[in-house]
């Protein structure tokens, strides 16, 4: 057992001794966090709309008092013809563009249909839709203020409770996902590139002549990183919790549980890299872009996995990543225990089983 | 003497069998399944049903619900608490809760109300989910109450017409396509020649040639031009299947295209060259150009545009070379933009292009 | 004409000295043994006179050239190898000599035409499209030197060059550097087997970053009345007060 604590002493010593990568390390998911959680929204405000006043009467002048009012909104001009309209959308000058046919007011007087043209730059489907429908709610709203408050909103009165995220914080829906893709990086891609560099030095045919078996040797290659992954799990949370404002409302108990499961499931496929790969480089990039896009992409953690086709929705329950995500939502978000989230604990658990086994075949043999 | 140089990168690439067949596939990777991946559409929402009224009214609107396209009913039960479980356990999305009386309300003209629940662990997801719903059931009653009085006064209505310019289908892969176009770039001449760099430091062969004749700047573009040429032949092979597996076809100047890609290169692998001095090992190396990928990634305006981003992000995003390249790849692709329309992202291009360089150049004196 | 001339050469790293004010000349043509301890200063002077590093202080002219302010002349007039690296794994062995070559301005004629007479002189003929790291670890070593005089360099500067090498492959590779002395190239070469000091024509022992010896190893032996050079350099050694990092 002494050899092993030495071993893992010595991985210590060089992982503390490499500043600048341990700082990175520790300031990745912290930063991630922040970006995610501040810059990345889809909500728009204080677009540049113009007009196209073919009638410049009250009616249409109103419409555009009533829009630049929005904070969603800022009157930036009147063009001339239609041929503007794509200059200053092609240059990015304007977001939005309404176009009022001629004789707006009077054909509203005399009870005609008024149409408005919404014209929207269409690269960025999501913004588009976006202002288009806040420019649409804004005239609708309007519209219902001249017809009289005789008009009910509907016929049917929808009432929409939000569950679990009223205030429709972002944060909560990514939180879990980016924590389930810090956690996978360093344990994998630190882990492999490890492994990978002791053989590439000459050092792994050292260690496997001694006395110390393979599994203490992969022991004590990933005790390290799993310390240093409970640390980022840590801040993490803390930082989702003080600063984002993500409650963790379930059973810590059941989040210790699962997160500690799904590192060990981390480090194992490190390990079960490091043995494919034949040099550092290789593991990196295996690591790095072979496991990050996937997980980045089909985890469920920025894109909902619904909307995707069915392959790739096959591919996603293939990904650990997935079934973490899955679980911290459940007991973060929406405060459930250990007993809902056993689907996934099974799975990973299997996860974990497959990866050990394939890794503890692989590793001897490779070395020749 | 640089021709001999470049010669052996090109051997040792080609010796070197995981780097080629990477460098391939991983850009038809992206290009062909972030696409279909990457959306925030709204698809197969799982809806389950409290239906107190079990009316032919009631029947009829789950019909509609189901042939939506947008909502899946997964189930029906016969309590809110029953359904709210469905939600936790995720196997429902949103809960729809008909109420007692529900068709008689509507034939006698009063206004019954619906009650939506939504998941919104996933905001988006579940707050347009909502909407979505919600308007289905709006139209629902509107054509319902259309067969029974047809009368209804629809006058003085304002008709508000979409127009999505470039993107009428507004379609997702248009939008992320060409800027994953960019990722790929920055892959294969950014952090490729800088890991080359780094693993000949690591190796010891640098010091190799330093007591050679051959200069150290000759040395240095003896390993970005075959990265450069790899790296341009990559994005000439991307656009063939932008256009072979998505149709899609620059509608803008092709040479801005171009121009726009050589100063986005040189940028990119003059970053990469900045990493390759401070970095001392793979470890190192890759975690330095994660972080800052990361961070320019989610600045960039790849998934959310920057004009939502608060304003400590638009202007750290202004320092992004990815910004401008993938505002020009959207522009020419989408916009038909030509090279004077797209002067806003070119200029600020090659000015990070003397900004990285020349910082190449400098911390290279420093470190040696 | 000496080929390499060094006064007063220092190398200071912050307060420690790592070489301290050397003086000696290297003439035409000899075989010039660089002796001394590990952590002596061996390695950091010949970095210096190789171009690698600048001096402190003093002045060092190798095959003509100033280390200091003509380094890049020098490096072109000379040649090396040492036993960390010496040529390109990945690459074949016909690779590598295209490569050397081309990097030292041979012309591509130049080089096929004596490509192929290197080849034969180490029999590696048929090995010609094998790669380098196939190659066991004594015909690496002979090929590597071969390299690093293909360009007909002045000088050629040999760190360590037989480590790790089995006792008839370093006679075999001494008896290269014989021929490559009696062509004209001047070998200045630094090791550890004490034995090989003995076929050099001179050889200078460092200690502590100073030169404690420099002589021919006759005279030498005479000096210190000891019949083996090994035991010259175990009474110099002494008197070090460094050791080895």
């Amino acid at each position: 057992m002494s050899s092993l604590a030495a071993f893992v002493k010595k991985e210590f010593h060089h992982i503390l001794r490499d500043r600048w990568t341990l700082m990175i390390l520790l300031a990745t998911p912290i930063i991630m966090l922040i970006l995610i959680g501040f810059a990345m929204t889809t909500e728009v405000k204080g677009t540049t709309f113009m007009v196209l006043d073919l009638s410049q009467d009250a009616a249409s002048r109103s419409i555009i008092e009533s829009m630049s009012q929005s904070t969603y909104f800022t009157f930036g001009g009147y063009l001339n013809d239609e041929e503007s309209i794509d200059q200053v959308l092609r240059r990015g000058e304007s977001g939005l563009v309404l176009v009022f046919p001629a004789r707006f007011t009077a054909t509203g007087v005399q009870g005609g249909q008024l149409h408005i043209a919404v014209i929207t730059d269409g690269s960025d489907p999501n913004t588009a839709k976006t202002l288009t429908n806040y420019a649409s709610a804004i005239i609708t709203r309007w519209a219902r203020k001249q017809g009289g408050a005789a008009s009910p909103s509907g016929l049917v009165e929808v009432e929409t409770r939000f569950l679990y995220n009223p205030a429709m914080k972002g944060a909560y829906n990514f939180v879990p996902g980016v924590l389930g893709m810090i956690l996978l990086l360093i344990c994998a891609m630190m882990t492999s590139v490890s492994i990978a560099r002791e053989k590439e030095t000459g050092t792994m045919e050292i260690l496997l002549a001694s006395p110390m078996r393979p599994a203490a040797i992969i022991l004590a290659k990933t005790i390290p990183y799993f310390v240093l992954s409970c640390l980022n799990l840590v801040t993490s949370l803390f930082m989702a919790m003080s600063v984002l404002g993500v409650p963790v409302r379930g059973s810590w108990f059941a989040l210790v549980i699962v997160s500690l499961l799904y590192i060990v499931v981390g480090l194992l496929m490190g390990v079960m890299i490091s043995t494919i790969a034949n040099s550092q480089l290789v593991a990196l990039l295996i690591s790095g872009m072979g496991m990050m896009l996937p997980v980045m992409l089909l985890s469920g953690m920025m894109f909902p996995v619904e909307s995707m086709p069915l392959l790739l929705r096959i591919i996603s329950h293939l990904i650990p990543t997935r079934w973490y995500v899955s679980a911290m939502r459940k007991i973060m978000i929406k405060g459930l225990s250990i007993g809902s989230i056993v689907t996934e604990l099974a799975v990973l658990a299997l996860m974990g089983i497959v990866v050990l086994v394939i890794s503890l075949r692989k590793f001897k043999p490779r070395m020749e | 003497m640089l021709k001999y140089l470049v010669q052996k990168e090109f051997i040792q690439i080609r010796r070197n069998s995981f780097l080629p067949r990477m460098i391939l596939i991983f850009p038809i990777i992206v290009l062909l399944i972030l696409p279909l991946a990457a959306n925030f559409d709204i698809k197969n929402i799982n809806v389950v049903i409290v239906d107190h009224d079990e009316s032919m009214v009631s029947q009829r609107l789950l019909a509609k619900i189901s042939s939506s396209g947008y909502f899946r009913v997964s189930g029906q039960r016969y309590n809110d608490s029953d359904a709210l479980r469905m939600i936790e356990l995720g196997t429902a999305d949103m809960i729809l809760e008909i109420p007692y009386e529900f068709q008689k309300d509507l034939m006698m003209g009063r206004v019954p109300e619906v009650l939506i629940s939504a998941d919104t662990v996933n905001g988006s997801k579940g707050s347009l989910g909502s909407v979505y719903l919600s308007s289905v059931i709006q139209d629902f009653t509107m054509e319902l109450l259309a067969e029974v009085q047809p009368a209804l006064e629809m006058a003085s209505r304002v008709s508000i017409q979409p127009h999505y310019r470039y993107n009428p289908h507004l379609s997702y892969p248009d939008f992320m396509v060409p800027a994953l176009m960019v990722i790929g770039l920055l892959l294969i001449t950014g952090f490729l020649p800088a890991l080359n760099i780094v693993g000949e430091k690591e190796s010891g062969t640098i010091e190799s040639m330093n007591v050679t004749p051959v200069r150290k700047r000759t040395l240095i573009l003896s390993k970005l031009i075959p990265y450069w040429l790899i790296g341009f032949f990559v994005f000439t092979f991307m656009m063939v299947i932008a256009y072979g597996v998505w149709h899609l076809v620059p509608a803008g100047s092709l040479p801005a295209l171009y121009l726009a890609a050589v100063l986005f290169v040189f940028t990119v692998s003059g970053f990469g060259l900045i990493i390759s001095n401070y970095a001392n090992t793979y470890q190192q190396a890759m975690f330095m150009m994660f972080f800052f990928v990361m961070i320019f990634d989610f600045l960039s305006g790849l998934f959310t545009p920057i004009s939502s981003m608060p304003e400590w992000a638009r202007i750290i995003s202004h320092a992004s070379p990815l910004r401008y390249m993938i505002e020009v790849l959207r522009g020419v692709y989408l916009r038909g933009c030509l090279t004077q329309d797209l002067l806003r992202q070119l200029i600020p291009l090659g000015v990070l292009m003397v900004v990285s360089n020349s910082w190449a150049i400098i911390s290279y004196r420093k470190n040696h | 004409m000496s080929a390499i001339t060094v006064t007063d050469l220092t190398k200071k790293f912050g307060s420690f000295t790592a070489v301290d004010h050397i003086n000696f000349l290297v003439k035409d043509g000899e075989i010039f043994g660089f002796l001394g301890a590990n952590g002596a200063g061996k390695t950091t002077a010949m970095r210096m006179l190789t171009g690698l590093l600048r001096p402190t202080a003093g002045t060092g002219i190798v095959a003509g050239y100033d280390i200091r302010k003509e380094s890049e002349k020098v490096k072109a007039n000379i040649g090396y190898m040492s036993q960390r690296f010496a040529l390109y794994g990945d690459m074949t062995v016909d690779e590598n000599i295209r490569l050397f070559g081309g990097i030292y301005g041979m012309t591509r004629r130049e080089i096929q035409g004596k490509r192929d007479k290197l080849l034969d002189n180490l029999g590696l003929s048929t090995q010609r499209n094998s790669l380098v790291s196939t190659l066991p670890l004594g015909w690496k070593q002979k090929l590597a030197f071969s390299v690093s005089i293909f360009h007909s360099p002045r000088i050629v500067f040999l760190d360590e060059p037989t480590g790790g090498v089995d006792p008839a492959s370093r006679r075999r590779f001494w008896e290269m550097i014989y021929e490559a002395a009696e062509s004209g190239i001047t070998v200045f070469v630094t090791t550890h087997y004490m034995d090989e000091a003995e076929y050099c024509d001179r050889v200078s022992i460092m200690v502590d970053g100073r030169i404690e010896a420099l002589d021919t190893p006759g005279r030498l032996k005479e000096e210190y009345q000891v019949s083996s050079m090994d035991e010259v350099f175990q009474m110099i050694a002494r008197k070090a007060q460094r050791t080895a990092d």
